[in-house]
């Protein structure tokens, strides 16, 4: 069974078109990306999945249960950390995590609330007012309010917008670990060095539409070409040579390693010394900005 | 087990943490109203036989509480709710329409009858009070409170800021408290006036309220309770409508 199964969703809000006939299946377990501009969609998508928008058409299940027809299945399977930075200012933490835990239904729910606190390093602030907490301190807090109910599928749209490196890398590693707890990973975020490292696989999304679905690493490979940057020291750049300009240096792109040879072989014939020369792998941002130009 | 007594309970727990805002000030409003409109017209207004003005004025003042309070419960929580996001911890949860409505016409119930009893409170000593037919009382200010807590919710679902919310408010809601008997038999009213006020839904529940108290009232309390238990009827399913629509909640 997929963790979550999205089929020929479309949402259009008047007349824009936010979404065009998504179709995406996510398994169980997966560590997931969902990268896009500003705008392609993302947000949208996700809020389907959290029954906090309503497909126009398609139909979307978590962990088997339809968003629409079986709502209490379906948010019962998926825990979903916002983008905003939300919070209710009546209450302390734990008064908090308690009234979040008491809307899935669950009464006596303080042992998992003291671990999840525990894990985000939140003990010290379980009774502070959340007016009171800086914004990386209630960023955890709407983890910790994510997982109350120990969902199977946990989205999170942006969970590092704004928040320092330390806190990130603790945040992290805490979902990684809830990963290889099995539990199925959605995120979003700007940070693509982030979605590299972190996600097996990624969609990318752009104006509503899925551009790219693969492994994070066959699209890192979809880009084959190398960038070979050049400083000359002496010489005319020779005209055949194919190449941009970047700073106070040149950009040739390779197909692989072996047309560097002739490469140098033509900045030789033309009398041209080297300065300086590097040889640049493509990562996934060089991905991004390629798919995102050439839809 | 649902998240509908936790979603009261924290509607309940939101205004008590706030008790001096919330309760003991519309306590303290009314009370000065009794003692405003009670000293200068004790002497000169008598609308019933064997009711003092300022005995007819405690139900009126104490409903008038109960309706005021009931509609800023819960058209204050949703709205800000709604203005700051955090309305998506109640969204995202397998809570229903319904036990969404129920939860916060409860609060604004709970809310109403807290305050309407604060001020009965403190008025006793101030007026001799009878509590002749007291299951009427207790009818009416249930099914008021919840017609507001009920309007409150839809004045919140329909608006986009605050101070739309605050319009309803002192346009609507304010104006139709006032004018209902609050303060005034309609009877004294000339003809024309008297009959626009019986158009007025809050007529009804001030003056079957007030039946309550005295076993006298400008109109049969049966009737007036048929009119309230329409009001009633009739805002619920506007209410429920929207929320099943998910109208400006879930888009």
């Amino acid at each position: 069974m997929a963790a979550i199964e999205v089929r020929q969703v479309s949402k259009h809000f008047g007349a824009l078109q936010a979404l065009v006939g998504i179709d995406l299946e996510i398994d169980e377990g997966e560590f997931f990306g969902l990268l896009g501009p500003n705008g392609a969609g993302k947000t949208t998508l996700i809020s389907i999945l959290a029954g906090l928008a309503r497909a126009s058409t398609g139909s979307v299940r978590i962990m088997g249960h339809d968003v629409a027809l079986d709502y209490r299945g379906a948010r019962r399977s998926l825990g979903v950390v916002p983008q905003e930075l939300v919070f209710d200012p009546f209450f302390t933490v734990r008064e908090t995590l308690r009234i979040q835990s008491g809307y899935f239904g669950l009464r006596a729910n303080d042992r998992w609330i003291d671990e999840v606190m525990a894990s985000l390093d939140l003990t010290g602030k379980a009774d502070v007012n959340m007016r009171a907490l800086s914004g990386g301190m209630k960023r955890r807090v709407l983890v910790a309010q994510a997982l109350v109910h120990k969902p199977p599928v946990i989205v999170l749209d942006e969970p590092t917008a704004g928040v320092d490196v330390e806190l990130r890398q603790g945040l992290w590693q805490f979902i990684q670990r809830l990963n290889r707890d099995g539990h199925t990973i959605v995120l979003t975020t700007h940070y693509l060095e982030e979605a590299e490292s972190m996600c097996a696989r990624i969609a990318m999304l752009k104006q509503g539409r899925v551009v790219a679905l693969d492994s994070t690493t066959n699209l890192v490979r979809r880009l084959h070409s190398l960038h070979l940057r050049l400083r000359l020291r002496s010489g005319e750049w020779p005209a055949e040579l194919q190449a941009v300009d970047s700073g106070d240096a040149r950009v040739v792109r390779l197909q692989d390693y072996g047309e560097v040879e002739s490469v140098m072989a033509a900045l030789r014939a033309a009398g041209c010394e080297i300065e300086d020369m590097e040889l640049q792998q493509p990562d996934l941002e060089d991905v991004f900005l390629e798919i995102m130009r050439r839809e | 087990m649902t998240g509908f007594p936790t979603l009261l309970h924290k509607e309940v727990l939101r205004f008590w943490k706030v008790v001096f805002q919330t309760v003991l000030a519309p306590v303290l409003t009314a009370l000065l109203y009794l003692l405003i409109f009670g000293q200068v017209m004790d002497r000169h207004v008598r609308v019933y036989e064997a009711v003092s003005y300022t005995a007819f004025l405690v139900p009126g003042l104490v409903m008038m509480s109960v309706l005021q309070n009931a509609f800023a419960n819960s058209s204050s929580s949703l709205i800000q709710s709604k203005m700051t996001g955090n309305l998506v911890f109640v969204l995202l949860p397998p809570i229903s329409y319904l036990e969404f409505f129920a939860a916060y016409v409860l609060a604004a119930v709970t809310r109403g009858l807290v305050v309407g009893a604060g001020v009965l409170l403190v008025t006793l000593p101030f007026v001799e009070l009878s509590m002749r037919e007291p299951l009427w009382i207790l009818l009416f200010a249930l099914a008021s409170s919840a017609i507001l807590g009920a309007l409150g919710m839809v004045a919140a679902i329909v608006a986009d800021k605050i101070d739309q919310v605050q319009a309803f408010q002192n346009f609507l809601i304010m104006p139709l408290t006032f004018l209902s008997g609050v303060f005034y038999s309609v009877h004294s009213l000339p003809a024309f006036w008297q009959g626009i006020s019986h158009f007025n839904p809050v007529f009804y529940m001030i003056d079957g309220f007030r039946h309550g108290f005295f076993g006298v009232s400008d109109v049969d309390p049966g009737m007036s309770f048929a009119v309230v238990a329409g009001c009633l009827i009739a805002v619920s399913a506007l209410a429920l409508a929207l929320l099943k629509s998910g109208y400006k909640l879930r888009y």
